[in-house]
């Protein structure tokens, strides 16, 4: 037998039936057909149920008085493996470090979650939403307004001692 | 009453002329619907919703696809046979919508100027029409197959034509056992005869009506018989390179097809408009007039035409196509394709010989009964229940015995086996 001839695995005689095969199939069918429950999500109408650990587009937290709690130490633009993050940081009168340029290319971002987990101040998070569909591409580049405007939920960062979250 | 009040010519021009209009709006209407139930029913099997956004329950998505089809770009292959390639479509859509213009689909309408036959046009030669019309669909998937000049295209039509004439003969013999029983070929007269018998000839001629049902699959080129079109092995099979309206033309003249052949399973073998246990709606033309039946002596009794047994009887008819049109789609739905071969196999080797040998059957077992003298009635139609049925389940056990789904190598490890040699290495199934 020449090798590139592939031979189908059959069932033996008395293992396939033409009938009842066909009536078990078209009763199977006919279960899902009146089973009430399912799958599709009607997505505007309903929202899916996000996973708490979904990494989605960013989000800055502020203080009560709306400054950034961003530093500006420089560890999330250092950390993130896609270099997406522009930051140039700058100091007030009292000392205080803030970031003059926060920017975040939402287009070259890998959502991997990195600046969340890196930053000591807990200001940069990745959050969980993904509805962020723009008419341009320059709306993809958040600035640190429309960072700070994001009210969506934030993700929980992985806990080594719950690694699946339970 | 029962006295027929002829039309006048006037009045028999412009009734058929309105049945014509008012059948061709209700089938197309059919058609355009089928594509969204088809859907829907296709996602629920699924475990999904399907189309319903536009209208409520999605019920305006068939005008949708239809605005969107039409003002959609049409393609012309720069190497297609352009004339033919144009008439395919045309020559697909015509047989599938004229073929429906000799099926009753209601009880005769009383109206002011005459009693009207629910029908479009009774011609005496009913079902002969339907097969002659139907086979001609084969013309224009195999001229759009060819004019496409694209080789899947041509592929798709060169099945189309082996598989619509195969099992054209298995449809034809099938449809014999019930004009031997009917006695006529006219579809009016079908209906009537299941209403004489007092069964529908489901039961007398049971497995004529597996036959049909099978060549019907077939001959629309539905799955589990979809091999002209076989989208995992010929893309789309003939209609490859057509776009926009042309490609729409394809599928109503398939679903158009779709509902021929179920309103053909219904009045040949679902006894049509008739209502059953209910002799108030036999109605048939008799010499002058109206009648329900015969009594006794042989006397024919009147029967009175009227608007509700109409309404009645036409609710029963889209009850009984409707009933076929869900079975069609539920069929696609839970049945793979079958293989060439096997395609070939089951019409050639099974449902030709099979339907032979049961017209011979039925004639043999009608010929015992006429010689008995039994009268036309219940008794008649019993004994050929009993016979039916027992050679219906001697039919269906057969097939059963997977003839038909096995393959090559099982028959090889057969053949081996009664050899005396074991069965060939690397199949567990079969070494087991």
């Amino acid at each position: 037998m020449a090798i590139s001839v592939k031979v189908m695995r059959r069932p033996e005689a008395g293992r396939t039936s033409y009938m009842r095969a066909t009536l078990k199939g078209m009763s199977l069918t006919f279960k899902h057909l009146v089973r009430p429950t399912k799958v599709t999500l009607e997505y505007p109408e309903e929202q899916p149920d996000l996973h708490p650990r979904w990494r989605g587009t960013h989000r800055m937290e502020v203080h009560a008085d709306g400054r950034p709690k961003c530093v500006a130490c420089g560890l999330c633009p250092t950390v993130c493996p896609a270099n997406c993050i522009r930051l140039t940081g700058g100091e007030d009168d009292q000392g205080n470090r803030y970031p003059i340029v926060y920017e975040i290319d939402e287009f070259r971002c890998i959502f991997c979650g990195m600046c969340q987990e890196v930053c000591p101040v807990e200001a940069i998070h990745v959050g969980q939403h993904f509805e962020n569909a723009e008419y341009a591409r320059d709306r993809f580049v958040y600035d640190l307004d429309r960072l700070m405007e994001q009210d969506h939920a934030v993700t929980l960062l992985w806990d080594p001692s719950d690694p699946r979250s339970e | 009453m029962g006295e027929m009040q002829e039309l006048s010519t006037f009045w028999f021009v412009t009734v058929a002329a309105v049945k014509v209009v008012a059948v061709f709006t209700v089938v197309m209407g059919v058609v355009a619907y089928m594509t969204l139930a088809e859907r829907r029913v296709s996602a629920f099997i699924q475990d999904r919703l399907g189309p319903n956004r536009v209208g409520p329950f999605g019920l305006l998505q068939p005008i949708a696809d239809g605005i969107k089809n039409i003002i959609k770009e049409e393609t012309m292959p720069g190497t297609a046979a352009k004339f033919y390639f144009v008439l395919g479509p045309a020559l697909a859509i015509m047989p599938a919508v004229v073929t429906i213009a000799v099926i009753p689909f209601a009880a005769p309408l009383p109206t002011p100027v005459g009693t009207v036959d629910m029908v479009v046009a009774d011609v005496p030669i009913g079902i002969l029409y339907i097969l002659a019309l139907s086979s001609l669909a084969v013309y224009g998937i195999v001229l759009s197959g060819w004019a496409s000049n694209n080789k899947y295209a041509f592929l798709g039509g060169l099945r189309a034509s082996a598989q619509m004439i195969s099992y054209e003969v298995a449809l034809g013999l099938s449809v014999i056992a019930v004009l031997l029983l009917v006695g006529n070929v006219t579809l009016t007269e079908t209906v009537w005869k299941q209403q004489q018998l007092g069964m529908w000839f489901v039961f007398p001629l049971s497995l004529a009506f597996v036959f049909f049902l099978i060549s019907a699959l077939a001959e629309t080129n539905r799955l589990p018989f979809d091999m002209p079109e076989a989208e995992s092995e010929l893309i789309t099979g003939y209609h490859t390179e057509y776009s926009a309206m042309k490609f729409s033309m394809f599928f109503i003249a398939e679903y158009a097809h779709v509902v021929t052949a179920s309103a053909l399973l219904a009045t040949l073998f679902f006894g049509g408009w008739d209502i059953p246990f209910w002799t108030g709606d036999d109605m048939f033309r008799h010499e002058s007039g109206w009648i329900r039946g015969f009594d006794e002596a042989g006397a024919p009794i009147p029967a009175t035409p009227s608007v509700l047994i109409t309404l009645l009887t036409l609710g029963a008819f889209c009850a009984k196509t409707g009933f076929f049109l869900l079975l069609y789609i539920w069929i696609r739905w839970t049945l793979p394709r079958f293989r060439y071969d096997q395609v070939m196999h089951l019409g050639w080797k099974v449902l030709l010989p099979g339907a032979l040998g049961y017209v011979m059957l039925v004639a043999g077992t009608m010929l015992v009964l006429d010689q008995l003298e039994v009268p036309f009635g219940p008794v008649y139609g019993g004994v050929l229940t009993a016979v039916s049925g027992v050679t219906t389940l001697a039919f269906l056990l057969f097939v059963d015995r997977d003839r038909v789904i096995a393959g090559a190598h099982r028959k090889r490890n057969l053949a081996r086996r009664r050899a005396g040699l074991p069965a060939e290495a690397g199949d567990p199934a079969v070494s087991s």
